[in-house]
């Protein structure tokens, strides 16, 4: 589905992702996990071209991109099959909930109104905000928008959804029903990508975990396994740090 | 107030409303129509971080917010017919008072443009949208209602800056009074009836700027319910 080889990206001296690979398959739930600073968001950046890498490959829905020289008409055409979720939700604070959602149903798609707002509606429903879908983002709460977000992903039904830290700007009792979409979302069978520090999410929702560090992936491996018996000295270490582990 | 002076001031007052004024808004909104698409495009090429393009904008602001609005009339006035394009006084006017505002506008409307946060042309990247779509559709509008207060503030301003087009042969409000202050001796009164001219498009502008201001505030949600 989605496979990135040998990703590379500096930031001035400072080698940020150091050679990268990463598959995700069809129905994957994969949560990427590390310390801060570890390079998570700058490879999902990079795998959707918010930022560009110095050198690496993709390969996604049959096509290979190399990621340093793809054209502006080919990330538009990858991007019309991914998500991205942001940390901070990003909402158009110009547009209603609804229209966040149909706004790349209507302009990148080109869906007539009528129908990307039946597409929208549908999406809303999904993420439980069918009745906020008049709201503006500056009246909804952060779960709320984060809902949106997400519903905005869905609606144009794309391959896998990139997920940077969803949860962690929300306060501790919206976490919950951001988490229960996002779990809803796996089970429908959403091929995923996402950035996580909530470990119950890693642990119960994701199928497999890739943890890294200093730019390198250090560990990759089913959820349960990992969980119950990391391999590498580095994850039971960074595991006993966030108190997963004695 | 004498019969005199009466008569002084209604003379006054019917031709510099009906000879001057026309002249005087046909400057600002004509002139001020021309600086929003000028500082719109150079705000955009700078937002967008354009080569080339950035620095001549850079240059451009440099120049004209150093150098003063007067000596700018003058020299478009002076200079265009020297390079053999014959000009009349209240195009070159227009010309002057275009670039020079645009200028100003140009600084405001950038900032306006930053204050959008970034990530949400990220996310209208992110949906597949083209970056032009995103400025047109979810950054622009938004920056426009940040920079309302100070376009109108620039555009009061300029109202009163056209009354230096005097000094090109324009014959505007300030003109007319100058003439019939010029007949009369009657400096206080006919000034003071200028500035009341000048006092009643402002307040007129500040009205405008309500009615823009609701406008552009029409879909952002203005009771903000929190919920959390
Ligand atoms: N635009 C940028 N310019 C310069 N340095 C950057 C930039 N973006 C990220 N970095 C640096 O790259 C490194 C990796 O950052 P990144 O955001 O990918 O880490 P992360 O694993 O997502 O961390 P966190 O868990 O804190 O979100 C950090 O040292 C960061 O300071
Ligand atoms: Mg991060």
């Amino acid at each position: 589905m989605l496979e990135l080889s040998n990703v590379r990206k500096r930031f001035g001296d400072r080698e940020v992702l150091r050679g990268i690979d990463l598959k995700v398959e069809d129905g994957d739930v994969v949560a990427l996990i590390g310390p801060s600073g570890s390079g998570k968001t700058t490879l999902l950046r990079c795998a959707n071209f918010l930022e560009r890498a110095d050198e690496g490959t993709m390969v996604f829905r049959g096509e290979t991109y190399d990621l340093p020289k793809t054209s502006r008409r080919d990330i538009r055409r990858m991007r019309q099959h991914t998500g991205f979720v942001f940390q901070s939700y990003n909402l158009f604070a110009n547009r209603t909930a609804l229209g966040n959602v149909t706004e790349g149903l209507v302009v990148a798609r080109k869906m007539r109104k009528a129908e990307a707002a039946d597409r929208a509606m549908e999406a809303l429903r999904r993420v439980g905000l069918a009745d906020w879908a008049s709201h503006y983002p500056s009246q909804l709460s952060g779960g709320q928008q984060q809902r949106v977000a997400i519903a905005r992903a869905i609606a144009l039904e794309p391959d896998i959804i990139f997920f940077d830290e969803p949860t962690s700007a929300l306060d501790p009792e919206l976490i919950g029903e951001v988490l229960g979409v996002m779990r809803d979302l796996a089970e429908s069978g959403m091929t995923m990508l996402v950035v996580t520090h909530e470990m119950t999410f890693a642990r119960e929702v994701s199928n497999r975990v890739v943890f890294m560090e200093d730019g390198q992936i250090v560990e990759e491996r089913r959820s349960r396994k990992f969980f119950k018996n990391p391999h590498t000295e580095r994850a039971r270490q960074f595991l006993r740090a966030i108190g997963e582990r004695e | 107030m004498d019969e005199r002076l009466w008569g002084i001031v209604e003379k006054a007052l019917k031709d510099i409303v009906e000879k001057g004024l026309p002249t005087t808004m046909l400057l600002t909104v004509v002139s001020f129509a021309i600086a929003l698409v000028i500082a719109t495009l150079v705000a955009l090429v700078q937002h967008a971080r354009l080569p080339v393009l950035t620095q001549l904008s850079r240059f451009y602001i440099w120049l004209i917010r150093g150098t003063p609005l007067l000596v700018q009339l003058l020299v478009v006035y002076y200079a265009l017919p020297a390079i053999g394009i014959v000009i009349d006084a209240v195009p070159a006017a227009i010309i002057a008072f275009s670039i020079n505002e645009g200028a100003y506008c140009s600084e405001t409307m950038r900032a306006a443009l930053e204050s959008v946060p970034v990530g949400q042309t990220e996310a209208g990247l992110c949906v597949g949208m083209s970056y032009t779509k995103v400025m047109l559709r979810i950054v622009i509008p938004q920056a426009l209602r940040t920079a309302v207060p100070n376009l109108f503030n620039s555009l009061i301003s300029m109202v009163k800056d056209t009354s230096l087009v005097s000094n090109i042969t324009v014959v505007d409000m300030f003109m007319i009074t100058k003439r019939h202050v010029g007949r009369t001796y009657e400096f206080l009164t006919l000034y003071v009836l200028l500035a009341l001219l000048y006092l009643a498009i402002s307040t007129l502008m500040t009205m405008l700027q309500r009615l823009a201001e609701r406008f552009l505030n029409r879909n952002v949600g203005r009771e903000v319910k929190k919920i959390a």
